[in-house]
C-alpha cells in the first residue's frame, strides 16, 4: 500500500527498532487485529489513528505485553529479539513503555516510591547499579518540572485520588524518568482539557530524540497539532488501511473516518 | 462422650500433679484461683463448632492430642538461639522459653517507676499488687481456654507503671517453645498494669524452635489506668504445627487510651481473642489486626469489645490475607451496656483472598443495649488486581516484586494505625519479610506447594 511512502520519509542510517509482521491477536475467541504490519525506526514518530473499536488500544496493550490478549499469528522484533516471548517487565526492561489510557490507581503505595523502584527495577535488568534516594531525587525534581507537577503529588498514593489531567501527566513524567526507547502514548488525550493538552505534548516533545521512537494511539487529531508525528497510519477493523505523513491526519479530520472506512470496505470486498 | 471423658481425665491427671508440685510455692489465693478455673473447665470441656465462639473453628485436633506440661530445666537455651529475633533498642526483654522465665536471656535494666519481672517471683512476694487483678478481668466462664490458662497459670510477664510514667521504647515479651519428644502445652499469663497516666508500648511476641504438635494457651489482663496510654502488639510468628490461643483482655478506665496490633503470620491453628472493657468514661480503643496465612493455616479472631461506659470509642480493623487452603476467621463481636450511652463503634474487616481455596469467614455480632449509639460495621473480600499488576509489571517491575507491592500496599492500612516508633518498626520488618514468601507462592499453586500443605495438619477435620 503505503509503504513505499514511508520508506521514502526514512534517513538511510536508522535504525529498524520495531517490526511488526502480519500481526494477528485474538481476545475471548474475537479476532481483533487481523494481519498488522508496521516497522519503526528509532528516532521516528508514528501515529497510529482510527475509529473506536479499530483495536488501536489493543495493539499498545499487546505491545506493553498484557497477557489477556492472544497472539495467534505473526511476530514482533523489538531491538533484535523476539517481543512477544517477552513478560510485560522483560518488555519495560528492554525499553517499551506504555502510557495507559486509563492509569491505576494503587492505594497504599507512594509515587515516588514506585517510580524508583521501577527506575531501579529496569536499571538492575540492564546491569546498572541501583539509585538512592540521594541520586533520585534531583533529576526527578527536574522532570516534575517538566510537567509542571507539584512535588506534594508525589507523597500521595499512585494516581490516587488524581485527576484525568493529573493521571495522564503522571504517566508522561513515569515515562521521562524511566526513558524508554519506545513509548507508546494509548490515548493519552482523552480527557485532557487544551492545558494539560499541552503540557502532556510539552513533555512528550522533550522527549523525542534519535534513539527514541514514538507510537501515539489518537483517535483524534488534535493531539497531532501538538505532537507532530512523522507517520500516520489509519486503522480500521483490525487493519492498517492507510498510511501517510500528517497530511493524513488532517485528511481525516475533514472527512471523517467514514470516509476512509468505506472505502476499506470496497477493498476487502474485492475477491483477492 | 468417652473421649470427652478421657480428655478432662486426663487434664485433671496433669492438673493435679501440677498442683501437688507447686505445694508450700504457690500461695494458697493462687491455688483456689486455679481450681475454680479447673472446675470451669472440667464443667464446660473444649468448646466445639455448635458454640456460637466457635462456629467457625474446630479445636477437635487440640481436645485429642495428649498434651503434657513442659520438663522443668530441660536443657537450656543458648543466647546465640535467640539471634534470629532480636529486636533493636528495646527496653526491657523478657525470654521465656517455654512458658518459663528464663532471666539469663532477658535484659532487664532497672527504670524508674517500672517494675517488671515474672510472675513466678512475684507469687512469692506478699500477694496484694498481683491478687488485686490477677484473675479479676479474664472471662474464664465464657472460654474454657481461659479457665485452662488460670487453672496452669505459673509464670510470664508482670509490668507494672506508675503513675505518670512515661517509656518510649517497648517493653518486650518473647516467648519461645523449643522442640520437644511429646507434644508440649504451656499457658503463659502475663498481667499488664499502667497506672493512671503512664504511656508505654508492649510487645508480645511467640516464635518456634524446631516443629511438631504443640499448644501455646497463653492469656493477658492488661489494666490501663486513667488517662494511660498503651499500645500492645501481639505476634504470631510460631511453626505451621503449633496451636495458639491468645487471649488479651483489657480492662480500661475512664480517659484512658488503649491501642490492640495483632500480626498473626505463624502458627497452624490459631486463636486470637482480644477482649477489651471500656469501663470509665471516654476511653478509647483502637483494634487493628493483620492476619496473613497459606497452606493449612487456620487464623481466627475473635473479638469482643464491651462499651460498659458513656462516651467511649472503639475501631476495629482487621486485614486479613489468605492464599493456599487457609482459612481465616473475623469474628467481631460489639456489645453496649445499657449505660454506655453516646457510644461510638466501628469495624472494619478487608480480605484479599490470593487463590479459589483459601477461604475468610466474617461475621459481626452487634448487641446494643443502650438507644444513644453510632455502632456501624462493613466487611469486604477482594482478589489482587489484575490491572493493578499489569501496571506495576508494565514499568519494569518483576511480578513476584508486583504482588509484594500490592500486598503491602493492603498491609500498610494496618501499618498506617500504628504509632511511628521502634514496635511499629519491626513490624513493617516482619511483615515485609513474610510477604515477599506470600508474594513468591503465588498464584496457581504447583505441586512443591500441594506436597507442603499436605505435610501440614487438616484442620478441617470434623472430630
Amino acid at each position: 500500500m503505503e509503504v513505499p511512502e514511508q520508506n521514502k520519509r526514512r534517513k538511510e542510517d536508522q535504525v529498524n527498532l520495531l517490526e511488526i509482521k502480519n500481526l494477528h491477536v485474538t481476545v475471548a475467541g474475537c479476532e481483533i487485529l487481523k494481519g498488522i504490519d508496521l516497522e519503526v525506526n528509532a528516532g521516528e514518530v508514528h501515529s497510529i489513528m482510527g475509529p473506536n473499536g479499530s483495536g488501536k488500544s489493543t495493539l499498545a496493550q499487546v505491545l506493553a505485553r498484557r497477557e489477556t490478549f492472544q497472539v495467534t499469528a505473526g511476530e514482533i522484533v523489538f531491538g533484535g529479539k523476539d517481543l512477544l516471548a517477552m513478560k510485560a517487565e522483560e518488555a519495560a526492561c528492554e525499553g517499551v513503555f506504555m502510557a495507559f489510557q486509563y492509569p491505576v490507581e494503587i492505594p497504599g503505595i507512594g509515587n515516588t516510591y514506585f517510580l524508583r523502584s521501577a527506575l531501579n527495577a529496569i536499571r538492575k535488568y540492564r546491569g546498572q547499579e541501583e539509585m538512592d534516594a540521594m541520586d533520585f531525587l534531583p533529576m526527578f525534581r527536574e522532570r516534575l518540572k517538566l510537567l509542571e507537577m507539584d512535588e506534594k503529588l508525589m507523597n500521595r498514593s499512585v494516581n490516587e485520588g488524581f485527576s484525568g489531567g493529573e493521571k495522564k501527566r503522571n504517566e508522561i513524567l513515569q515515562m521521562a524518568v524511566l526513558e524508554p526507547k519506545l513509548a507508546i502514548l494509548d490515548e493519552t488525550d482523552s480527557g485532557l482539557d487544551i492545558d494539560a493538552l499541552r503540557i502532556v505534548a510539552k513533555g512528550v516533545n522533550a522527549m523525542r530524540s534519535s534513539d527514541r521512537a514514538m507510537l501515539v494511539v489518537t483517535h483524534y487529531q488534535r493531539l497531532l497539532n501538538h505532537i507532530v508525528p512523522d507517520f500516520v497510519h489509519v486503522l480500521v477493523d483490525g487493519r492498517i488501511v492507510r498510511s501517510g505523513g500528517p497530511e493524513l491526519a488532517l485528511e481525516l479530520e475533514e472527512k471523517g473516518y467514514g470516509w476512509i472506512e468505506g472505502e476499506a470496505r470496497a477493498t476487502a470486498s474485492v475477491p483477492a | 462422650m468417652t473421649t470427652a471423658i478421657q480428655q478432662i481425665e486426663m487434664y485433671l491427671e496433669q492438673f493435679t500433679e501440677f498442683q501437688r508440685l507447686s505445694e508450700g510455692r504457690a500461695p494458697r489465693w493462687l491455688r483456689k484461683l486455679r481450681e475454680d478455673a479447673f472446675a470451669l473447665f472440667c464443667e464446660r470441656g473444649f468448646p466445639t463448632t455448635h458454640d456460637e465462639d466457635w462456629r467457625f473453628t474446630n479445636v477437635a485436633a487440640i481436645a485429642r492430642t495428649p498434651f503434657a506440661l513442659p520438663l522443668k530445666n530441660a536443657t537450656p537455651l543458648v543466647g546465640s538461639v535467640l539471634q534470629p529475633w532480636l529486636i533493636k533498642d528495646a527496653a526491657i526483654d523478657l525470654v521465656f522459653v517455654d512458658g518459663q522465665f528464663v532471666r539469663e536471656l532477658s535484659v532487664l535494666p532497672s527504670l524508674p517507676g517500672v517494675s517488671v519481672s515474672s510472675l513466678r517471683q512475684e507469687f512469692a512476694k506478699p500477694p496484694e499488687a498481683l491478687q488485686l487483678h490477677l484473675g479479676r478481668y479474664l472471662d474464664t466462664r465464657r472460654d474454657p481456654f481461659c479457665a485452662l490458662n488460670t487453672a496452669f497459670a505459673e509464670d510470664g510477664a508482670y509490668v507494672n507503671f506508675s503513675r505518670g510514667v512515661v517509656l518510649e521504647a517497648p517493653i518486650r515479651l518473647l516467648f519461645v517453645s523449643t522442640a520437644s519428644d511429646v507434644p508440649i502445652m504451656i499457658h503463659p499469663r502475663n498481667l499488664l498494669v499502667f497506672e493512671n497516666e503512664s504511656q508505654a508500648t508492649v510487645i508480645e511476641e511467640y516464635v518456634s524452635l524446631g516443629s511438631g504438635p504443640m499448644l501455646c494457651n497463653n492469656a493477658t489482663e492488661l489494666i490501663a489506668g486513667e488517662n494511660a496510654t498503651v499500645s500492645h502488639y501481639m505476634i504470631e510468628r510460631e511453626q505451621r504445627e503449633a496451636f495458639n490461643i491468645s487471649t488479651l483482655r483489657i480492662q480500661q478506665k475512664r480517659n484512658s487510651n488503649t491501642a490492640s496490633h495483632s500480626l498473626l503470620l505463624g502458627g497452624g491453628l490459631v486463636r486470637n481473642n482480644v477482649h477489651p472493657v471500656l469501663a470509665g468514661e471516654g476511653g478509647e480503643c483502637l483494634i487493628n489486626g493483620l492476619f496473613v496465612g497459606d497452606g493449612q493455616q487456620h487464623l481466627d479472631n475473635y473479638m469482643h469489645v464491651e462499651h460498659a461506659s458513656p462516651h467511649c470509642s472503639s475501631r476495629q480493623f482487621y486485614n486479613g490475607i489468605l492464599d493456599g487452603h487457609a482459612h481465616g476467621v473475623f469474628h467481631g463481636r460489639i456489645v453496649v451496656h445499657k449505660n454506655a450511652q453516646k457510644t461510638d463503634a466501628k469495624q472494619t474487616n478487608r480480605n484479599l483472598l490470593l487463590s479459589d481455596d483459601a477461604q475468610i469467614d466474617t461475621k459481626p455480632q452487634l448487641e446494643i443495649y443502650a438507644d444513644d449509639v453510632k455502632c456501624t460495621h462493613g466487611a469486604t473480600i477482594g482478589q489482587i488486581e489484575e490491572n493493578a499488576l499489569f501496571y506495576l509489571r508494565s514499568r519494569g517491575i518483576d511480578e513476584r516484586s508486583a504482588r509484594k507491592i500490592l500486598l503491602l500496599a493492603f498491609a500498610s492500612e494496618c501499618l498506617g494505625r500504628m504509632k511511628p516508633g521502634l514496635a511499629r518498626t519491626h513490624a513493617e520488618r516482619l511483615i515485609d519479610a513474610h510477604l515477599l514468601n506470600v508474594a513468591a507462592v503465588s498464584p496457581g499453586h504447583d505441586s512443591a506447594d500441594l506436597a507442603q500443605s499436605e505435610r501440614e495438619r487438616n484442620w478441617e477435620e470434623v472430630g
